[in-house]
């Protein structure tokens, strides 16, 4: 028996259409970012690429994505285990304040800390004072592209430490586990693949965030700038091969990402099949 | 060990789970906790091994044996709890599973490895199942995996010994053996079990005294044959077996019901007796005491005796009677035939609320 609405030409039109949407929106323009940044020979390329400030702009695009995973890491394991282990009062509201960094613009989020911690904010006028300087400074960067990023993880982890309960915990109390070795040995086992597709967002979007990143940088070369930042600044200056490399370096970390995304839920599968 | 609760009370937000709860458990005897859901049975249990707090109350006292248990940690009051989905750790073996427990130990205390092994494989052996040891709980059916859960609760020797609902995810006949194996087992280690069921007939089966709960209340505390012989109340009555119930205007001596009517020596007014589906005789003529006409509605004959559907205008809900096969042959019941009951005797309890003192239960 054929199923409703499942002819030849309706499959012919439907896939077309996939095919051809995919194409034209997310293929074509990665391919073109290729095509670009090699536009001028693979020896400008390289040029580009290892020229110094584009050097120090990867070097601190890495150091924030790699300050920024561990804190998101540990913040979003315990916000994810208050949340799913313990009922308190507020604990609907807290789980609702966890979206607040997905329902802001990333230039409010910005914004806002600039507001704060600037030298003329609330709280930066006395840090200033004290001679400590966040704003248009890496440790600002690194604060916003925490802020922006600190829903992944623990967006990942709820719903499915929800849907195991908390049964093997209590087992394991039962039997005498104690903090961390119930974490280490219990929870974290069954939540590994959760935890790594989290972080694995999380340096996505850690290394590819501009929005709150270009207000509290100050983009000085050499110094503030990062990788995304970099490929505004480049494209400005009418270097469009110089952005269109850096954007090419960019592109590929997403590449990866997506390549570890993928070879996360190939290996998680028949994990899940099973049990 | 033996298990002393006073002055147990639990709320869960505004609702009280449990009403202050007084238990007093033997060394090495079998509890089962019985009663319908929401009655407490199982908070009771999660109290007694510390996965619940109790509410604040300074008469509220556990203890095990002699020692004072009320403020120490679920880890550190050393019972061993299987759950009613077994609760294994998915990601490890069979064998690891059970020696999770061994191997948490404080250093000094925990066995060297080889030692954890032996015994292991003891446990495993014991619950008959080593040759499963490198398996993971995802291919296993349910039997196996509680009674993996099973050995890895004995895995620290431990005195107490509680179960919430052991048998109720497992199908009839397995249920059937692991029931008559966990008796075994109790009695050759000797440690002191407390389980919670909703079936009666595993609580009787399995028990050596009842506790019968409802709505976060203690109704009775008995040994199966008391408990089945004189039932404390009108609930305890109904929730132990199939009941039938007889509603009507007592006069002069005589219940009336539509055109039923049975002789009861009861004070005059509405009243309600209740009745066995064994308590019942089917004839083809109603008796001198009795008047109680009925259309035979399905007859299924179960194992020894014959299980047979009544209907009539008098009865709110269909009645049952189990009648032995010659009688059943011998009456020629089918679909459709019209019989009278005869009640061979019958149950009283003066008022519906289940706090009053039992009446006598009365037969002639």
């Amino acid at each position: 028996m054929q199923r409703i609405g499942d002819t030849r030409w309706v499959r012919i039109t439907l896939i077309t259409a996939a095919v051809g949407l995919a194409s034209l929106f997310l293929l074509l323009p990665l391919l073109a970012i290729f095509a670009q940044a090699f536009a001028a020979g693979i020896n400008t390329f390289v040029s580009n690429v290892t020229d110094h400030f584009t050097l120090a702009a990867i070097g601190l695009t890495l150091v924030i994505a790699a300050l920024t995973i561990p804190v998101n890491l540990v913040f979003g394991v315990m916000l994810a285990w208050l949340v799913t282990r313990f009922s308190f009062p507020g604990r609907r509201l807290l789980q609702t304040l966890i979206d607040i960094p997905f329902a802001i613009s990333p230039v409010v989020a910005g914004l806002i800390y600039l507001l704060l911690y600037g030298r003329n904010g609330w709280v930066g006028g006395w840090l200033d004072s004290h001679d400590i300087q966040l704003m248009f400074a890496w440790p600002g960067i690194l604060m916003v592209t925490i802020f922006v990023t600190c829903p992944f993880v623990a967006r990942e982890l709820i719903p499915l430490m929800q849907a195991q309960g908390s049964r093997e915990e209590e087992a394991a109390v039962t039997l005498g586990a104690r903090g961390f070795t119930l974490f280490r040995r219990v929870t974290l086992p069954n939540i590994r693949w959760a935890l790594l597709y989290g972080v694995i967002l999380t340096n996505a979007r850690a290394v590819g965030e501009f929005g709150a990143v270009s207000v509290v940088s100050g983009a000085i070369r050499g110094e503030t700038n990062t990788l995304p930042l970099h490929v505004e600044l480049l494209y400005q200056d009418y270097n469009t091969v110089g952005a269109f490399a850096s954007a090419a370096l960019l592109a590929l970390i997403a590449l990866f990402t997506l390549a570890a995304k993928a070879l996360l839920e190939w290996r998680a599968a028949p994990r899940e099949a099973h049990s | 060990m033996s298990i002393r609760l006073e002055h147990i009370e639990k709320h869960f937000g505004r609702s009280q789970a449990l009403s202050p709860t007084d238990l007093d458990i033997a060394n090495g005897e079998l509890i089962g906790l019985l009663g319908p859901s929401g009655s407490g049975k199982t908070t009771l249990l999660r109290i007694i091994a510390g996965l619940e707090t109790p509410d604040a109350n300074p008469r509220t006292r556990i203890l095990f044996g002699e020692r004072d248990v009320t403020r120490v940690h679920v880890r550190d009051r050393r019972i061993g709890f299987v759950f009613q989905h077994y609760a294994l750790f998915r990601h490890m073996s069979v064998f690891d599973n059970v020696a999770f427990g061994l191997t948490v130990l404080p250093r000094r205390e925990r066995p060297s490895s080889g030692e954890i092994r032996t015994r292991v494989l003891r446990l495993l052996e014991m619950v008959q199942l080593s040759h499963l040891a490198n398996r993971y709980p995802a291919q296993l059916s349910g039997g196996q995996q509680q009674r993996v859960s099973l050995a890895r609760a004995l895995a620290l020797k431990p005195e107490v010994l509680l179960l919430d609902e052991p048998f109720g995810a497992l199908d009839a006949k397995v249920r059937q053996e692991l029931r008559r194996w966990l008796r075994h087992l109790h009695d050759e280690l000797g440690f002191t079990s407390v389980f919670v069921t909703h079936d009666q007939e595993e609580a009787l089966e399995l028990s050596d005294r009842v506790v019968v709960m409802s709505n976060g209340r203690i109704e009775q505390i008995d040994t199966p044959e008391a408990l089945y012989r004189s039932p404390a109340n009108r609930f305890v009555f109904e929730f132990l077996g199939d009941v039938n119930l007889l509603e009507g205007e007592v006069r002069d001596g005589v219940l009336t019901c539509g055109d039923a009517q049975l002789k009861a020596d009861l004070p005059e007014g509405r009243q309600e007796l209740l009745l066995r589906p064994h308590e019942i005789e089917l004839a083809t003529t109603p008796d001198e005491s009795s008047h109680l006409p009925a259309t035979v509605t399905a007859v299924v004959p179960v194992g020894a005796e014959v299980r047979v559907e009544l209907s009539a205008d008098w009865m709110n809900e269909p009645w049952l009677a189990s009648v032995r096969h010659e009688q059943a042959s011998q009456l020629t019941l089918a679909r459709g035939s019209r019989v009278y009951a005869r009640a061979l005797t019958w149950h009283h309890y003066p008022a519906p609320s289940a706090s009053v003192q039992p009446s006598l239960a009365a037969s002639y």
